[in-house]
């Protein structure tokens, strides 16, 4: 097998359990996000535009979409001759064989997938985060810094250090202390789940945590603590730009929400480092005579006849006339009949809203902010009424 | 649909088209918003089972080749069959070489057409626009023990309709063509033709051997026409919408005729899907000061400014203040702040500078040049 340089591992086989019918049948990565991508399009995208055409992708929970979606990896040009995407789901061996315990578990467990690469380094990424990053640039620093571990992080305020898991730093950017989630933080410097290790150094750090019993296996919690006592030379890279864990309904709409905005922190329309997909084939959307759109992405087979303000409209959604839908997602194939009227809501995949239908306006004042969600293959019956932050299944 | 053999003639009369066709093939004549106009009859070949598919490329074909690669969008990169490009015979790149028809290419290529093993081809142009299931018309052919079946749209005189440059077939009570009428100017209706043609493979290599050893060169009114007479000629109707774009009104009319729902609806779904190459483009993106009216746009889009009526091919920008009435805008358009445009074609990577005001006539339509700088 082909030697590289470096292996990029993505861990793609999370629940996303806070998305609630939105992963009752597909892993978190599997999540449809901004009109026509689904979550682990940004990581994939990242990998090729950084140059990694090395990659792993850990599945585990509800795998099937994702495996169909990444298939042999064509859209993000990692269907390649040496290296390209490999699906890495947990399997059986001659003595045994488990479910991944957590997230170093994973990779201990494909550790001999990494080795047939021979690598120097390995990225452990996560599958299901929002954003755009030069993974070669942070290479370049890991090897520039002589360190055994690069963790990328980001600035979060401080009010929301108890989220994250925090890095303290000196001042070459070398982190001295690594508190997750802490009440009192020192930093406010955040760990974005990326990873890059020299590979030896890891491997050795993995076997060690695989033989301590008490260790629930995972990077923040164990491997990287572990690391540090044992004094290992761990880097913090900056990073600086929109990233978004999207872990609850309600940062979901958010996010996507994040795309509405005049100039959005996360530029879709970069030609130089473009987000790529499975695109569906069908033709441009149409926006008819009387319909009134504004604020809005929307993604081919469309068809709009009533009013859009502020929605994200996944591929094939029909709007029908008299319809409003504001302040909404809508994913792929939702039928919104005649005058329905649909607001701070997401409706999942090829669901129903019948003609007339009430989604997220009516409700008590507690919960004013609370997003609606109509999950996949719903079906509303002309003149439904769906409370403010209700959820159907 | 396995036994059948597709072959796209690309021997079309492009001349009417003027600017747009400059520096690219009929075929490669971008429509719809997202399309070339190779992409549809390629479709319709693939959605009706068609897994061989050869395609004579007459000239100026880096476009084509371009847009097609390996044919894996149409799912036609295969390890046996799949997707042919068949080059203009090698003396027409010469100088003061004479192009003498279309049977002199589909002759250069007759080991492809032997080799090929259906026992029946469907031979068809990409100039006219529609979405079929030839399973249909193949049926037909073999029901009716047909020699040769053309495809034909009966087209009733309208007025301000007409087609340039079409052949009008008279067809009998039986279906049997009797006369074909390969136009070279205007004709108000008729039984129109799609340029496609159903034969068993065998009966091709005949023809085309049999023309050429008669100096003939025109597969249409040689091959087909001289032997209307002799063989069994059959016309099959076919009663979705078509479009025939050759003159730069018929593109600008073809284009216009998919703000119908129930022509995008024909064109797009009704027998399968049309396939295009991808292009990664994000989703089209309405700002704040957006004003949209039956328009149809394509990803990659951002719109500040007002649009009616108009198509927006993928990443077309309309800045603030900007109005877009009745046009066609290519790819990577950008219309200016402010700027005004009403009955113009705008070719591929068209800038219209701010407050600009460019203005066709309805019956006219200004076609502005790819890559001009207005």
């Amino acid at each position: 097998m082909a030697h590289k340089e470096c292996v990029a591992m993505i861990l793609a086989g999370g629940q996303g359990s806070r998305l609630g019918v939105l992963t009752r049948m597909v892993a978190k990565p599997a999540v449809p996000f901004g009109a026509k991508y689904r979550l682990i399009d940004f990581t994939l995208s990242n990998c090729h535009n950084s140059g990694f055409d090395t990659v792993g992708v850990l599945t585990q929970y509800q795998p099937f979409a994702l495996h169909s979606y990444i298939g042999i990896g064509s859209p993000w040009d990692l269907d390649r001759n040496t290296g390209g995407v490999h699906i890495l789901p947990p399997f059986v061996r001659s003595k045994g064989g488990e479910w991944y315990q957590g997230t170093a578990n994973a990779i201990h467990q494909n550790a001999a997938f990494i080795e047939q690469f021979a690598p120097a380094y390995v990225a452990v990424l996560s599958g299901d985060h929002i954003y755009k990053m030069d993974y070669a640039k942070m290479l370049a620093f890991h090897k520039q810094t002589g360190a055994d571990a690069t963790i990328a992080v980001i600035e979060v305020p401080w009010r929301e250090t108890s989220r994250f898991g925090i890095m303290s730093i000196d001042e070459e950017a070398r982190i001295t202390e690594f508190a997750e989630k802490p009440k009192q933080a020192k930093s406010n410097l955040a760990s974005m789940g990326v990873y890059i290790f020299t590979w030896e150094v890891l491997r050795d750090f993995l076997d060690k945590d695989e033989k301590d019993r008490s260790s629930s296996h995972d990077f923040g919690k164990n491997v990287i603590p572990a690391m540090l006592a044992a004094g290992r030379r761990m880097m913090a890279y900056a990073f600086a730009g929109y990233w978004r864990d999207v872990g609850t309904v309600e940062s979901l709409w958010e996010a996507n929400m994040d795309l509405l905005s005049d100039r959005p922190e996360l530029d879709l329309y970069d030609p130089n480092w473009r987000i790529y997909s499975i695109n569906p084939t069908q033709p441009p959307h149409f926006v008819a005579t009387g319909a009134k759109v504004k604020r809005l992405i929307a993604s081919v087979g469309c068809r709009i006849f009533g009013e859009v303000d502020n929605a994200v409209l996944f591929p094939g959604v029909y709007v029908g006339p008299g319809a409003v839908v504001k302040d909404s997602v809508v994913m792929h194939d939702a039928y919104i009949g005649k005058g329905a009227a649909i607001e701070r809501a997401i409706v999942g995949p090829e669901s129903v809203v019948g003609d007339g239908s009430q989604v997220g306006l009516a409700g008590e004042p507690a919960t004013a902010k609370a997003i609606t969600v109509i999950g996949d293959r719903s079906c509303l019956t002309a003149g439904s009424m769906v409370p403010r932050g209700a959820t159907v299944e | 649909m396995k036994d059948v053999l597709g072959i796209i003639n690309l021997h079309e009369n492009e001349e009417l088209l003027k600017e747009l066709t400059r520096q690219r093939p009929l075929a490669a004549v971008p429509f719809g918003g997202r399309y070339r106009l190779i992409d549809f009859v390629l479709s319709n070949m693939v959605n009706s089972g068609i897994t061989n598919v050869g395609i004579l490329v007459k000239h100026k074909y880096r476009s084509i080749m371009d847009h097609l690669r390996s044919g894996k969008e149409w799912d036609l990169a295969r390890k046996r069959d799949g997707l042919f490009v068949l080059p203009p015979p090698d003396h027409t790149h010469y100088a003061n070489s004479i192009y003498k028809g279309d049977l002199e290419h589909f002759h250069t290529h007759i080991d492809f057409l032997q080799r090929s093993s259906q026992g029946f081809v469907i031979i068809a142009g990409s100039h006219t626009v529609y979405n079929t299931d030839y399973r249909e018309a193949l049926r037909y052919h073999q029901e009716k023990q047909a020699d040769i079946t053309i495809m034909y749209k009966t087209e009733p005189p309208a007025p301000g309709k007409q087609f340039s440059l079409a052949t009008a077939l008279t067809v009998g009570g039986d279906g049997r063509v009797t006369d074909i009428n390969v136009s070279t100017g205007r004709i108000a209706g008729g039984d129109i033709s799609l340029e496609t043609f159903i034969m068993r493979k065998e009966l091709l290599l005949q023809i085309i051997e049999d023309c050429i050893a008669r100096g003939e060169y025109d597969f249409v009114k040689e091959g087909i026409v001289k032997r209307l007479g002799r063989l069994r000629i059959f016309g099959c109707p076919f009663a979705g919408y078509m479009a025939k774009i050759n003159t730069v009104p018929a593109y600008f009319q073809a284009n216009m005729d998919l703000l119908r729902p129930e022509v995008w609806q024909d064109l797009f779904l009704k027998s399968g899907q049309v396939y295009t190459k991808v292009k990664d483009e994000p989703p089209a993106n309405y700002r704040d000061q957006a004003a949209v009216s039956n328009v149809l746009v394509a990803n990659g889009c951002v719109i500040e400014g007002r649009v009616e009526n108009s198509l927006l091919f993928r990443s077309v920008k309309v800045h603030r203040g900007a109005y877009v009435n009745n046009c066609v805008i290519m790819q990577k358009g950008e219309i200016g702040p402010n700027a005004v445009l009403e009955n113009v074609i705008c070719d591929k990577d068209v800038k219209i500078s701010a407050a600009k005001r460019m203005i066709g006539d309805k019956n006219y339509v200004m076609v502005i040049e790819k890559g001009m700088i207005v």
